[in-house]
């Protein structure tokens, strides 16, 4: 690595290792989330100084934003300190963990050395996607390739993981709508807030059908771009109130558009088989391979985001929906 | 022409990494909530500016200097109401800013 | 040097002992999810510096690069990100819910709870 690289890396992971201290010494819970999120966006950068763009940005969004979201709503509904504890025993977990990791590093010093290209790790299987993702696939973000393409039924699994969450989320929690109190309330409860809100959401909602369909050229996808969305939806929802957005992305509406998200990908891939391919094989959708990969891994990551958006909105909208009954 | 440019970019880059540094130290050394937030606020508006400003000198007239700046005009517009945000969150309950002197006082002294 | 070559790998495996520590240390619940939560993110670290080339940048195709990173364990770690944060909201769903049938979400107390309720009642 160039020396300012390695620099910057000594550098993130020093304050990691501080920020990790401060989570284990604190009492307090509200300030234990927040260094939570700081933890997710120092690693964030630090996935951006090892070239892993599309990591960093899900990382960010994921860990820094929704992650943060859902805690807070959950300590707000158990409370905010830790309880001391009497004769806390700390030798016998520090003991394991001091022995799992001598173990680890001792393990360690027969990897090969960091970022050397001559690594078996990059002389495998990593050129023959590099070299030929251009001429068979087509698209600049090989990531994007990969994970759409080369590895789709990986991302299948993966969305049908997110879908299960859901399901989980809603059988624990479920959805409860709010009947009384008005919407949009005159005078503006907080308007510095709302207005800013206001004009925020527009531009967070463009920029996130930017992400979903500019992942093949650059970092993104339906991941990312799936969070940003319901992120925009977040923010309605905590300045206004929790019937306004409700009413705006009504929670059937979006428990059906979810399961038309998993839908469409393995819809994909059984058009595919009917059409003479495998599985999720693109290169019969139309005539053109080339075209059919482009087609194909638009429409599965169109799915993803979809499915990903409304999975985030309705675990938020089933984490607040939960805490009026616990003041 | 190039070398001014050059050294406009490493003032304001200089500039925003002092007005960091001094809201970092602003923040543990202030002894009042209200000080705290103002001095963390000065992070997330000027400081930021000078950084892009800086960076946007040193590449041109480029695409990337149009996402800076677009980048910057994000960060102005949500980082002050953040800080309004917390700050409200605070004074509704509860925690009052601690005044050298209230108002009852100078009322009483410049009365007397 | 082969400590700064290592540095990286030392201090993932620091904050994966952390977070470890963390999880079988802390008697509340949440502060365990958070330790789960940082093992996760500092797999991912482990990950992606293994493909980290030197001279290489993203692996995004753009004319005249020669060299690209290695885009496989990217991969890998946007599918864990996302399974992470699947896990993390079905168990936080899980701790409300333990918080409203017992009250507390103190570990101990929710043992010593269990277990007056197994013997029953001390008549």
């Amino acid at each position: 690595m160039s020396n300012i690289n390695l620099l910057i890396d000594i550098v993130l992971l020093t304050m990691l290792v501080f920020t990790t201290v401060a989570i284990i010494r604190l009492r307090s819970l509200f300030a234990i989330v927040m260094l939570s999120g700081v933890y997710s966006l120092l690693s964030a950068n630090i996935f951006v100084i090892l070239d892993a763009v599309d990591v960093a940005f899900t990382e960010a969004a994921v860990g820094a934003g929704i992650s943060t979201v859902l805690m807070l709503a959950t300590i707000g509904i158990t409370g905010y300190e830790q309880k001391k504890r009497r004769n806390h025993n700390w030798i016998a977990p520090l003991t394991v963990v001091l022995i799992t990791g001598a173990v680890l590093v001792y393990g360690t010093l027969d990897m090969p050395a960091f970022t050397n290209p001559n690594d078996p790790i990059h002389l495998h299987v990593a050129p023959r996607y590099i070299n030929d993702s251009p001429t068979e696939i087509g698209i600049p973000n090989m990531v994007t390739s990969v994970l759409a393409s080369y590895r789709g039924y990986d991302t299948m699994g993966e969305v049908i993981v997110v879908f299960a969450a859901l399901i989980g989320v809603l059988s624990l929690l479920g959805i409860r709508e709010k009947s009384s109190a008005p919407l949009h309330a005159e005078p503006p409860a907080r308007p510095i807030l709302q207005v800013m809100a206001k004009f925020m959401i527009p531009y967070i909602i463009l920029f996130s059908l930017y992400v979903q369909f500019h992942g093949d050229f650059g970092p993104g996808g339906g991941f990312q771009a799936g969070v940003i969305f319901s992120v925009a939806i977040i923010l309605y929802t905590l300045t206004f109130s929790q019937q306004d957005a409700m009413a705006l992305v009504p929670p059937r509406v979006l428990k059906r558009f979810a399961a038309i998200g998993v839908l469409i990908y393995g819809g994909t891939g059984v058009v595919s088989m009917f059409k003479g391919g495998n599985f999720l094989d693109y290169n019969v959708l139309v005539d053109d391979p080339l075209h059919g990969q482009h087609y194909g891994i638009l429409i599965i990551e169109f799915g993803v985001g979809l499915t990903v958006a409304c999975v985030m909105m309705l675990i938020f909208f089933a984490f607040i929906s939960r805490g009026d009954k616990n003041p | 022409m190039t070398f001014i440019i050059d050294a406009l970019s490493w003032v304001f880059l200089m500039l925003g990494c002092f007005l960091g540094i001094s809201g970092a130290v602003g923040i543990f050394q202030f002894k009042e909530f209200y000080s705290r937030v103002h001095a963390a606020s000065v992070t997330d508006t000027l400081c930021v500016f000078f950084i892009m400003a800086g960076l946007v000198l040193q590449s041109g007239f480029t695409l990337v200097t149009v996402k800076l700046v677009l980048a910057v005009a994000l960060l102005w517009f949500t980082s002050p109401v953040a800080s309004h945000a917390l700050i409200h969150a605070a004074y509704l309950t509860g925690l009052k800013p601690k005044l050298t002197t209230t108002r009852k006082e100078a009322a009483k002294r410049g009365q007397s | 040097m082969m400590t700064l070559e290592h540095y990286n790998y030392w201090v993932v495996i620091f904050l994966m002992m952390a977070g470890f520590y963390i999880l079988i240390d802390s008697n509340n619940l949440i502060k365990k999810i958070i330790g789960l939560n940082i093992f996760q993110t500092s797999v991912f670290m482990l990950y992606i510096s293994l493909g980290k080339v030197a001279g290489g940048t993203a692996p995004i195709a753009a004319e005249g690069i020669k060299t690209y990173s290695n885009p496989l364990p990217h991969v890998l770690i946007l599918t864990a990100i996302v399974v992470g944060i699947a896990t993390t909201s079905l168990a936080l769903a899980l701790v409300i819910r333990i918080k409203e049938s017992y009250d507390t979400v103190q570990e101990n107390e929710i043992l010593e709870l269990d277990q007056i309720a197994d013997e029953g009642p001390q008549a």
